[in-house]
């Protein structure tokens, strides 16, 4: 934070000193700069470059100098599928209203719409970003924001396609409000610490909504992702926050809410998971604090896999979801508590909303399932039914520990 | 003349208390179900689960009482100038026919007013045919059996074990074989029982599917093609047809 | 008429019909008579094709009744026990025979005015008091003027008033020439009605004569003497 606050008395101080000496650099059709290149070339560190309205056909447009570049009622930066777009090598670059589409494939070089490279505090904002193979793109950048942007893909396959905001090796970034949609990923993190992703809409992408790597000490909050081709995958990664984030339709035959893969010390808080396949499924995963979520009509709720441990799910809502609990193995070291359950039939005597037996959030038959996946044609079988009628009333599979000792009567209500 | 006995049993059942309160039960509860979770799909898996267990339960020990109910009524119609085979198809057709209705008011009205979809359609003509075999199977009971109360417990039996005890060996098999690719014998086994035909078809047709993961994508594949929808209707069409050629068959040599 | 030859059945281990050979002639009213469970009513259900004999053939008007059921029209048949669709009209019981039978021809409706029935045709047949029931099916029997009438028990439950209605039957249609055979536990009924008497003990024909030809005319004596006579050959074999 110490740092943080340094970095920014700086950056003021530069910005006023550089501000005394800097110029607005026009670009229009019926100017002679009639292209950001053009533009570019005129200017210092410290320029504006406006971008009036219009159909600007150019691309591999590099910015090596410390410019804001403004796009006055989205331009068209026309890539006409030759190269890629804006390259920004260096520091304090604002791009600001641009509509920049149609980019050419390259899978050496992984052509980008806008890629900042090596350079700190830019700002990617209020740009539209049609048809890019990826569309932001940051590299060993740090101090950036991008923000209000709506990123269109047109992916087909996963291999041939790019990330809608894609970051690697990136420090202290701010991920605010945009649209993703039609990429591979929506959002993709490798070696990306201290970072806020809020409020973004990630949904229709091919792969993931969101997909991080070995990110650790970032938070996603109020985000949005929905029909996804798997969901959001968070893995090797620890201290994550993810709070109030939406979680729906990610349903096929391999979709997660989020896909939790070796994380650790974590908080899941407050995100609503509808219609998914899985809600959230954990593998390998320890020290996952995971409360106050709301599960709602998804295949499996939550599927935890044998090898996580010391996990807590508390005080979640369960509703309409197909099986709440279900695991491969018939251990559990995972705690669970103060969780509402809408299959639980027990009874409250002393009325103080806590049921008096414990509910068994995991059936016979996921567990059956687990086994031997081909058994999940035998849904809605009366054998099923019947096999976890029996289990329940004399439990001799799943251990006795692996229950809520304290379930909710009604639903746990958040403000 | 065949059917107009058919016509005069389709009425006596459909005057009947039982076809009326069985018409009533299945409209009661597919109106709760509707109303409660106002989703088409999901009322269908709810709609579901009480069809598989109730229409064959209700098709079989209905049809085998009604067997043994009409037996004088049957020797009556033989004496008279007719063929067995029309009185047996009068019978079949007329429980048949009765107790379809009752299903197509009870479970299909409220879905068509509330807007039916492909599912509800699957799920109206299933419940149609688990209706035809288990009436079939109801017959094929009683004509072979005397004993009233051993033909109903023959009933009850043969319900037994395709709704229950079938599938617990097909669990069992599973778990067994639980290292080899079981997706071939997985497709034979279920088809070899209606009740589980006729789920798997519905359970595709609902979005639960996706649960299925790479399993149901096989059975997508195989059930979801033309071929798998044809070689389903055949298996299901044998099930109705080869219990009551048999059981016409014992009809036909029958002393009453 | 009708022409039993050789007819044996067998249910299980128990012989219900033993090589019956037997002739029946139009103009005759045949009594058929015997102990519970000695054959009687498979003998009537055989002829009508509700049992299918082991053995043996039987013709009506010369013609085996295995191959067709068209034969079924020249006969009219009373049950003993009436349990028909309870739901149904009574109306609508004569209609299906009349749906089933060729409905051109003039009906017999003496019995249905005889009866009352008029007055319960809108009634269910399930509502019906056991002698309304035997009424009806009484009535359906005689409806179509067969040729052949096969009742089993005629008046067992009937009240003396439609028992006398239904006697009163039967001896018109016999001069109508008209072959009827019935089954009957009363002898003094036998005795009024037939002109010849069967008696059947354990699917064997014991006694089969005209009631003119049975000593002192009585059936009771000359039952009394067979009777006797068979015990004695169960003793000699046994």
């Amino acid at each position: 934070m110490q740092r943080h606050t340094k970095h920014i008395i700086i950056l003021c101080f530069l910005l006023l000193t550089l501000n005394a000496f800097s110029k607005d650099v026009i670009v229009s059709k019926d100017n002679e700069i009639n292209s950001v290149k053009k533009a570019l070339a005129v200017s210092e560190n410290g320029d504006r470059i406006i971008v009036r309205h219009g159909y600007y056909r150019e691309n591999d447009i590099v910015v090596d100098k410390s410019v804001e570049i403004y796009g006055e009622d989205f331009p068209v930066i026309d890539l006409e599928y030759n190269y890629q777009g804006f390259t920004v090598k260096a520091g304090n670059v604002s791009i600001f209203g641009l509509d920049i589409r149609n980019i050419a494939t390259n899978y050496m070089h992984d052509f980008s719409g806008i890629k900042i490279e090596n350079s700190n505090y830019c700002t990617v904002e209020n740009n539209r970003l049609y048809n890019n193979f990826f569309a932001v793109y940051l590299a060993g950048s740090d101090y950036c924001t991008v923000k209000n942007n709506i990123i269109t893909g047109f992916a087909k396959t996963e291999s041939s396609s790019g990330n809608g905001i894609h970051l690697w090796k990136c420090k202290n970034i701010l991920i605010e409000n945009n649209e993703t949609s039609g990429h591979r990923d929506g959002i993709y993190f490798e070696f990306v610490m201290n970072t806020k992703i809020i409020n973004n809409f990630s949904h229709n992408n091919l792969r993931y909504g969101l997909h991080f790597m070995f990110s650790d000490s970032n938070s996603y909050l109020k985000n949005l992702f929905r029909d996804n081709g798997a969901g959001v995958a968070v893995m090797y990664t620890k201290n994550i926050e993810m709070s109030e984030n939406r979680f729906e339709d990610n349903w096929g035959p391999s979709s997660y809410g989020i896909l939790l893969k070796e994380i650790s010390n974590s908080v899941i808080r407050r995100n609503l998971f509808v219609r998914n396949t899985t809600g959230i499924f954990m593998e390998g995963s320890d020290k996952l604090m995971i409360k106050e979520n709301e599960f709602r009509e998804n295949g499996f709720a939550v599927k935890i896999l044998g090898n996580c441990i010391n996990d807590t799910l508390l005080n979640n809502n369960f509703t309409a979801n197909t099986f709440d609990i279900s695991s491969n193995s018939s251990r559990n070291d995972n705690y669970y508590s103060g969780n509402y359950w809408d299959k639980y039939s027990g009874y409250d005597l002393n009325n103080d909303n806590t049921g008096d037996i414990p509910y068994r959030p995991v059936s016979l038959y996921s567990i059956m399932i687990e086994k031997v996946p081909e058994s999940i044609i035998m849904l809605k079988s009366l054998i099923t039914e019947i096999l976890d009628l029996t289990e329940k009333a004399m439990p001799v599979f799943i251990p006795e520990s692996l229950s809520d000792e304290s379930p909710r009567m009604k639903m746990n209500e958040y403000d | 003349m065949k059917i107009k006995i058919l016509k005069y049993i389709f009425l006596d059942l459909f005057r009947s208390k039982f076809i009326l309160a069985y018409t009533f039960f299945l409209l009661l509860m597919t109106i709760t179900v509707v109303y409660i979770g106002h989703d088409t799909s999901k009322a269908v898996i709810s709609i579901l689960n009480i069809i598989l267990f109730i229409v064959p339960l209700v098709s079989i020990i209905f049809g085998t009482i009604h067997f043994y109910n009409s037996r004088e009524f049957i020797e009556f119609l033989l004496t008279q100038p007719v063929a067995r085979k029309s009185i047996f198809w009068s019978e079949y057709f007329g429980l048949s026919a009765s107790l379809s209705l009752s299903f197509i008011t009870g479970v299909g009205l409220p879905l068509i007013f509330i807007g039916i979809n492909i599912q509800g359609v699957y799920l109206i003509i299933s419940g149609v045919l688990l209706t035809l075999i288990f009436v079939s199977l109801a017959f094929l009971a009683s004509s072979a059996v005397n004993d009233r109360v051993k033909g109903i417990g023959l009933s009850i039996l043969i319900w037994l074990y395709l709704s229950v005890i079938f599938d617990g060996f097909v669990m069992m098999i599973f778990y067994l074989l639980r290292d080899y690719p079981l997706d071939k014998i997985i497709v034979g086994l279920t088809s070899l029982n209606p009740v589980d035909l006729t789920r798997i078809l519905i359970l595709l047709q609902i979005e639960i599917s996706a649960l299925m993961g790479f399993t149901g994508a096989t059975f997508q594949n195989f059930f979801g093609s033309i071929t798998g929808k044809i070689y389903s209707l055949i298996m299901l069409l044998i099930w109705i047809i080869l219990p009551a050629m048999i059981s016409l068959r014992v009809f036909k040599r029958k002393n009453f | 008429m009708i022409e039993l030859k050789k007819l044996g059945k067998t249910f299980g281990r128990k012989t219900v019909l033993k090589e019956i050979d037997l002739t029946f002639n139009a103009g005759e009213v045949i009594a058929v008579m015997g102990p519970n469970g000695s054959g009687k009513t498979t003998l009537l259900k055989t002829i009508l094709g509700l049992v299918i004999p082991d053995t043996g053939m039987v013709y009506v008007n010369g013609e085996d009744c295995r191959k067709n059921f068209e034969y079924r029209k020249l006969i009219g048949y009373m049950p003993q026990i009436a349990n028909y669709p309870e739901n149904l009209k009574v109306k609508e019981l004569f209609k299906i025979v009349r749906d089933i039978r060729e409905k051109n021809s003039i009906n017999d409706e003496e019995l249905i005015v005889s009866f009352k029935l008029q007055e319960i045709m809108e009634k269910n047949f399930g509502q019906l008091s056991g002698g309304y029931k035997q009424r009806v099916t009484g009535a359906i029997a005689f409806l179509f003027h067969p040729q052949i009438l096969i009742l089993d028990e005629p008046t067992a439950s009937l009240d003396p008033l439609s028992n006398e209605i239904m006697r009163d039957k039967i001896h018109r249609e016999r001069d109508k020439n008209k072959l009827i055979i019935m089954t009957s536990h009363i002898i003094s009924e036998a005795e009024e009605l037939a002109d010849r008497i069967i008696y059947i003990i354990d699917g064997e024909i014991v006694i089969n004569k005209l009631l003119s030809e049975l000593k002192n005319g009585s059936i009771e004596f000359s039952l009394n003497q067979k009777i006797s006579s068979v015990l004695e050959s169960i003793q000699h074999t046994g």
